[in-house]
């Protein structure tokens, strides 16, 4: 008897599961993503989608970001997974791309490619091939997120450069406000930090030459760069070694603090958290008057075609869609970013402001170039940078690891 | 049909009761154990084996740079987690199963009191301490300053960190030692106690002489659990210190090496199930041969006592 209904349970539960893995209906396009908080944008978007291309609909699904990638590679490996896939850029593209799971676009399957810029299509490709797997979606941009109330109450201009960084420290301070909500407790915040602050002291031209193998992060200019973040220990909160990104965060939105360093993705979250913030976003200071400054850049997803879909034709349908202004500008409205097409105009004027700064900015290095293998540019950057600020370790010592580190796989670094 | 003999049919019933639980300890224990062995062979190519390289992944964790140093550094941090631990938890545990042996008055409510923050999982109690260590609003520096003591960043000094997890641990889990110790204590004797009382045995020489060596099988169980724990650390630097074992590196252990090594992290997206495997398959080698032979000596104390 047991045995009988146990059988008859266990096909059962097998029947379900296979249920669930059952491919697509005809038409139905499968999106996979690893954000879950923006269903309903998503959802408002591919109805317009399926408006323009009737007969064809499109399911969202959504997986925890912190296991996305190994449920996306799982599935692909078993030849299953969504139709259209939501990508990571740069190395977290490469991880996932070179086992051959995405479909190669080009012009000949997506000529809106050409929607996009140069930079945006190379976040997308890998390096082995230089074909573009995805296409982007948004680029970051970090800088300095102000809160404008607070410097004018405190009667402070916003500061233009490094001296009046550092006498807008001393003042902030002398009216019991903390001038730079950043710890240094969370590493993938340091890196970000010193990327900010360092960029308008190495200017394009140090990248041009680095990356052509020229000079290295060991160079003079490097050092001295990482040399300046020193001088800021005085405006970051009392014990920013343990302050970590959590509590930065709730010393901004609450009113404590007067500058955050971080990404344009930090926007929107802030305005949730307190309607109230009067926020702006600059550069960072210029090394001196009249010397040029640099907001730091990089696009961070796109979206891809599933190599082994049964839908293909839908799904690259629904890709090319995604590369063209209809969903670009509405869903850049809507999600609160800065899309990676060109000539998209920003809903929000804060945004279109950083759009505009875009034009100058300069890249995210340790991400945009060295996040390919171990140990990664952003890995050595963020693990120096702490220890630097923590007084173990000196910018040489900081600038010295990030060379070796990256040249156990880069090769212009291996001499 | 001829009647199928009894023997048979038992054996049957045993298969059939044990196998649910064999399906699942292959499928989610062996299994799982058996593939990073092999996974530890091979280069990857995305999240799939790609080439098999031999001892290659071996050699790259132990003595290739940077991947050595880091793995001899979590090993250090993982040998000074398990020595405090011993000395600090286990000796403080020891000395609570004395006090509650005695029976005084409140023995009960107290012997409650620390086994309670035990039943709590590692995660909350991370969580909790994480704040009580906060340098603008927690606990412990808001105590310091009233009695005009400026506390550092705990979780942020590079030199304070190991060591405020480490307490962590303890506090968290000292009422588990303590109550292995007190079980043994109270299997000895009566008789032995009072005899070494009226021989004017002071509470020191109970301790030192007389019960530390009777509980011989408890210690056995603590030091080899404590040793286990302590290598494959994780949940309590994951939550205070994060994957990479900030500041600088300053808390990282072998299972968070491991966790980043196969998972990547926040920062980076980058999976290395060949590294990670590897890295996994010498814990695994290291913890059971070590306990094995600890175990041997630890039993053969006990025999002797």
């Amino acid at each position: 008897m047991i045995g009988k209904h146990f059988g008859r349970r266990a096909l059962a539960a097998l029947m379900m599961a296979g249920s669930l893995g059952a491919a697509a209906q005809a038409g139905e396009v499968t999106f996979w993503t690893w954000r879950q908080e923006d269903k309903a944008v998503y959802q408002d978007l591919f109805a317009e989608f399926t408006k323009a291309n009737p007969g064809i609909t499109v399911k969202f699904e959504a997986f925890p970001n912190e296991n996305y990638n190994t449920i996306v590679t799982t599935a692909l490996a078993g030849g299953k997974g969504g139709d259209v896939l939501h990508a990571r850029a740069y190395g977290g593209l490469e991880a996932m791309a070179k086992s051959g799971y995405y479909l190669p676009l080009d012009k000949s399957n997506v000529p809106e490619l050409a929607n996009l810029p140069d930079d945006a299509n190379a976040s997308e490709s890998l390096r082995a091939d230089g074909k573009v797997y995805a296409v982007s979606l948004a680029g970051q941009t970090l800088g300095l997120i102000v809160n404008k109330d607070i410097f004018a109450t405190a009667g402070v201009a916003v500061p233009g450069t490094w001296a009046e960084l550092l006498s807008a420290c001393t003042a902030l301070k002398a009216k019991g406000i903390t001038p730079i909500a950043n710890g240094t407790a969370t590493p993938w915040m340091d890196a970000i930090f010193a990327t900010v602050f360092t960029n308008p002291f190495l200017g394009p031209d140090w990248v041009k030459d680095m990356l052509a193998g020229k000079t290295t992060f060991s160079d003079a200019k490097f050092t001295g760069a990482l040399a300046k973040l020193l001088e800021l220990k005085p405006c970051l909160p009392d014990g920013f070694t343990g302050v970590d990104y959590a509590t930065s965060q709730q010393l901004f939105s609450a009113g404590r603090a007067a500058i955050f360093v971080g990404g344009s993705f930090e926007i929107a979250p802030f305005k949730r958290g307190n309607p109230k913030l009067n926020l702006d976003f600059v550069p960072p200071p210029a090394p001196a008057a009249g010397q040029p400054t640099y907001v730091s850049r990089f696009f961070d997803s796109g979206f891809a075609v599933n190599a082994k879909s049964p839908n293909q034709a839908d799904a690259i349908k629904l890709v090319r869609w995604m590369a063209t202004k209809s969903f670009a500008e509405p869903a850049a409205a809507k999600l609160g970013n800065i899309s990676s097409l060109k000539d998209v105009a920003a809903a929000d004027p804060l945004l279109g402001k950083i759009a505009k700064l875009n034009e100058t900015a300069m890249p995210y290095i340790g991400l945009v170039y060295f996040r390919y293998e171990a140990p990664t540019g952003t890995d050595l950057l963020q693990d120096g940078v702490q220890k630097m600020m923590g007084g173990t370790e000196q910018p040489e010592g900081v600038a010295k690891a990030i060379t070796a580190g990256l040249a156990k796989w880069y090769k212009p670094f291996q001499k | 049909m001829p009647r199928r003999p009894r023997r048979w049919r038992r054996g049957m019933w045993i298969a059939f009761l044990l196998a649910p639980g064999l399906a699942v300890m292959t499928l989610f224990v062996a299994a799982p154990l058996l593939s990073s062995f092999r996974y530890a062979f091979f280069t990857f190519k995305g999240v799939l084996p790609d080439a098999f390289i031999g001892l290659a992944n071996f050699q790259d964790v132990l003595f290739e740079a940077p991947f050595a140093a880091q793995t001899w550094r979590a090993l250090w941090h993982n040998c000074v987690v398990f020595a405090s631990l011993m000395l600090a938890q286990n000796g403080l545990a020891y000395l609570i199963a004395f006090a509650l042996l005695k029976t005084l008055p409140g023995h009960r409510i107290h012997q409650t009191i620390v086994f309670l923050p035990v039943v709590l999982s590692a995660v909350i109690v991370g969580f909790l301490w994480k704040l009580f260590l906060h340098p603008l609003f927690g606990l412990v520096n808001a105590a310091l300053a009233l009695a005009g003591i400026h506390g550092p960043p705990w979780l942020g000094n590079e030199s304070t960190a190991l060591g405020s997890i480490i307490f962590t641990n303890a506090w968290h889990w000292v009422g588990f030692p303590a109550l292995i110790f007190l079980a043994g204590m109270q299997r000895i004797s009566k008789e032995t106690l009072e005899a070494a009382r009226i021989d004017g045995a002071t509470d020191r020489v109970l301790m030192t002489s007389i019960i530390w060596p009777l509980v011989a099988p408890s210690t056995t169980i603590v030091a080899t659990l404590t040793f286990i724990g302590s290598f494959n650390w994780f949940e309590l630097p994951y939550v205070m210190a994060g994957a990479i074992g900030s500041p600088g590196g300053a808390t990282d252990v072998l299972g968070l090496l491991f966790y980043r090594t196969a998972f990547g992290t926040a920062s980076s997206g980058l999976q290395d199930f060949g590294h990670g495997s590897a890295l996994a398959v010498l814990m695994f080698l290291f913890i059971a041969t070590t306990s094995g032979i600890g175990l041997h000596f630890l039993r053969r104390r006990e025999i002797e006592a």
